[in-house]
């Protein structure tokens, strides 16, 4: 517990390498001024830090740093999701860049510091960590939506993330310093022993401002106010890093402070959750509908998945958070997949973010109509897409529960957000096509390719998936 | 006895200090009452014997952050009226949001729920509040500690990356180059034959240029 005895690296060694990874290539973009090589080092540091991960895999629960880090099956099977959707995230931001001659090397650098912030949040074991990983996490990215500087949209996006964020840090801090009033210790092994028998008021109060900082990071209804507007506003893989990793982070954040910290208070925040998964997931489904901007409708389709996901926390079992997890996996990597497209379809000065604008690609592009088509009946929830599964897995833990209201509710508003999901297929295979015409051409078809099949394969094949879900919560 | 009249002497000042901040006009007087209110909180910690930490809030904030800030209010003249547009109008629901919050936590946090901490007994002579800390920041909370490091050093990174930038039509001068120019750089020979010309009307012109080529070609 004291000193420098129980000072053990191994667990640790994947943040150490990206941190060193990511001084060095900061170093090397100052002196090096290409930003082509720094995007490359950025790849290769993701590529060494997964390498890293997978040889210090952990067994079991291992807690290092005087209980303020534990490495766990779930951290590092969410760790290597994290690192595998930035290393695509830096591909389609390099493309993008490329494409408008905006050779700067600043994202990469910023990126790999939020990748950080999200591998620290994962492996959070004290409330002291949980804090700072998110602050990192945050902070990056605050920093790389504003980084579009000649965009007036893109300035009031950063700044409503940047103040809103900073909201929910201090309903979170709060919420901290309740849960540390009451139980006197930041570790959340010690919290979750201290709040067994629960029923404390404090608590209570303080669980009250947690799940508000969480439902504000995650982006769930009524705390979902800053999602659309960022996400229009940001450059679309600025949108990307924003709306897929940061969300695997936030998720292992919510089981570590509800299910690891506060287990004793379930009674309590499984109400707060049940109201804040309706609200989200009828809201979102709803006001999608609405939308004539595709990045838009993609933000009200991600607080509607927010819902889904906390459906898998609700029950508050083992089996529950696995299919949470593979639920928000699955969400990353598809909205990755349809963020990327508007990534692929658009070009110096032509964004391809209306809605409007994928009508009749099928014309221009039949593969890309396909992919978009696979992307967006997944995301619906149609089988055989990974998206049903997903659905699926967290449904049949809430019936398990005896939410059975709450299923159906949840698979009404599904059918609702099929519509906005159908329109945007019928708009590609049904439509003439309009003007401007949609560039077809690109160099990222094979990494577009790549991941919107894996959204078809593993939707074929999802049991690998799932059981490594599982196994990281009940295999231990 | 004594302790709790200091107590809650720095306590109010710190309180009304702090409400001051946010409710008057001038932004000067508002970054000095935050001053006073890090200077009444510095004293709280004292009171705790925490000193190293008394010293640092007062060392980095007072004398350094809000030193920059007052530089920065001063040196931007902001328009305070669009800033306090709608604080009427919002008030009423502030007050009322801030009146339930309050009736919520003196509920919760009331009575004897917390307790209130005996005040510590003073530590021996050669007893380093620093030291103290120091210890457990390198040892116990060493990863949290460079996890801090690690988000200054993205803070720096992202000042520099938002605020340096070549703007087009910027007009400054570069010493380093300009040490470094060359006679090449700057003249250029020309060779020219000599050619008398008439005077003409605007001659200023044409006569100037056979001044300036006459001792190129001479060279």
């Amino acid at each position: 517990m004291n000193g420098m005895a129980a000072l053990d690296l191994a667990p640790v060694a994947p943040e150490i390498v990206l941190a060193a990874a990511a001084c060095a290539v900061l170093v090397v973009e100052v002196y090096g001024r290409s930003a082509d090589l720094t995007y490359r080092l950025a790849q290769a540091s993701l590529v060494l830090t997964a390498i890293v991960l997978a040889l210090n895999f952990p067994d079991g629960s291992v807690v290092a740093f005087s209980g303020t880090f534990v490495a766990d099956p779930m951290a590092a099977i969410l760790k290597i999701a994290t690192l595998v959707i930035g290393w695509f995230l830096f591909f389609y931001l390099q493309a993008y860049l490329r494409e408008r001659g905006r050779g700067s090397g600043e994202h990469f650098i910023l990126g790999l510091f939020a990748l950080l912030g999200m591998m620290v949040l994962v492996s959070a074991a004290s409330l002291l960590t949980v804090y700072l990983g998110l602050e990192l996490l945050s902070l990056s990215l605050y920093a790389m939506v504003a980084l579009d500087r000649d965009s007036p949209v893109a300035a009031e996006a950063a700044m409503k993330y940047f103040v809103l964020g900073a909201l929910a840090s201090g309903m979170l801090l709060y919420g901290m310093s309740m849960v540390y009033g009451a139980t006197g210790t930041l570790e959340l092994a010690g919290i979750g022993e201290a709040a067994r028998d629960g029923r404390d008021l404090i608590l209570v109060l303080g669980l009250v401002f947690l799940v508000t900082g969480i439902a504000f990071k995650l982006g769930a209804a009524p705390f979902h106010m800053w999602i659309p507007d960022v996400y229009e506003g940001s450059e679309t893989p600025v949108t990307m890093f924003v709306g897929t990793a940061p969300k695997l982070a936030a998720f292992a954040m919510a089981v570590r402070l509800l299910a690891d910290g506060l287990f004793g208070l379930h009674g309590e925040w499984q109400d707060m959750l049940v109201v804040l998964a309706v609200l989200s997931i009828g809201l979102g489904n709803v006001i999608a509908i609405a939308q004539a901007n595709l990045k838009r409708m993609l933000a009200y389709s991600t607080i509607a998945h927010m819902g889904f996901l906390f459906l898998g926390i609700i029950p508050g079992t083992s089996e529950g958070y696995a299919a949470a997890m593979f639920y928000v996996i699955v969400y990353a990597v598809m909205s990755l997949g349809a963020f990327g497209m508007i990534v692929v379809l658009s070009r110096e000065g032509f964004e391809a973010e209306r809605i409007e604008d994928f009508r009749g690609l099928n014309e221009r592009s039949p593969w890309h109509a396909f992919l978009m088509l696979v992307l967006m009946l997944s995301m619906a929830g149609v089988p055989p897409f990974v998206g049903f599964w997903a659905k699926w897995s967290v449904l049949r833990e809430v019936v398990a529960a005896d939410f059975v209201w709450l299923a159906v509710v949840a698979v009404l508003f599904s059918v609702v957000g099929l519509f906005y999901y159908l329109r945007i297929v019928k708009l590609m295979y049904f439509d003439e096509p309009g003007e401007p015409a949609l560039a077809v051409a690109n160099p990222l078809r094979l990494v577009i390719s790549v991941n919107a099949l894996s959204v078809l394969v593993v939707g074929l094949f999802p049991g690998a998936l799932l059981g490594w879900c599982l196994a990281a919560f009940t295999g231990g | 006895m004594f302790e709790q009249f200091v107590f809650y002497f720095f306590a109010t000042v710190l309180v009304v200090a702090g409400a001051l901040v946010i409710t008057v006009r001038n932004p000067v007087h508002a970054a000095l009452c935050l001053v006073l209110a890090f200077f009444t909180s510095a004293a709280i910690w004292l009171l705790l014997e925490a000193e190293f930490l008394a010293i640092a809030l007062v060392l980095v904030y007072v004398g350094a952050v809000m030193v920059l800030f007052l530089f920065v209010v001063m040196m931007l003249d902001i328009n305070l009226v669009p800033l306090r547009e709608g604080f009427i109008r919002y008030l009423p629901v502030g007050i009322g949001i801030a009146a339930v919050v309050l009736v919520e936590l003196v509920i919760v946090l009331g009575g004897d729920r917390l307790g209130v901490l005996p005040v510590p007994e003073p530590h021996p002579a050669g007893y380093s509040n620093t030291r103290e800390l120091g210890e457990v920041l390198y040892t116990v909370y060493v990863y949290p500690f460079e996890i801090a490091a690690v988000i200054l050093l993205v803070a720096i990174v992202a000042a520099i990356a938002l605020t340096l930038r070549r703007r087009e039509g910027r007009r400054g001068q570069r010493p380093e180059e300009q040490v470094r120019v060359r006679r090449a750089d700057r003249v250029r020979l020309v060779s020219m034959p000599a050619v008398r010309r008439e005077p003409l009307a605007g001659g200023g012109a044409a006569r100037g240029s056979s001044d300036g080529s006459a001792p190129e070609s001479g060279e």
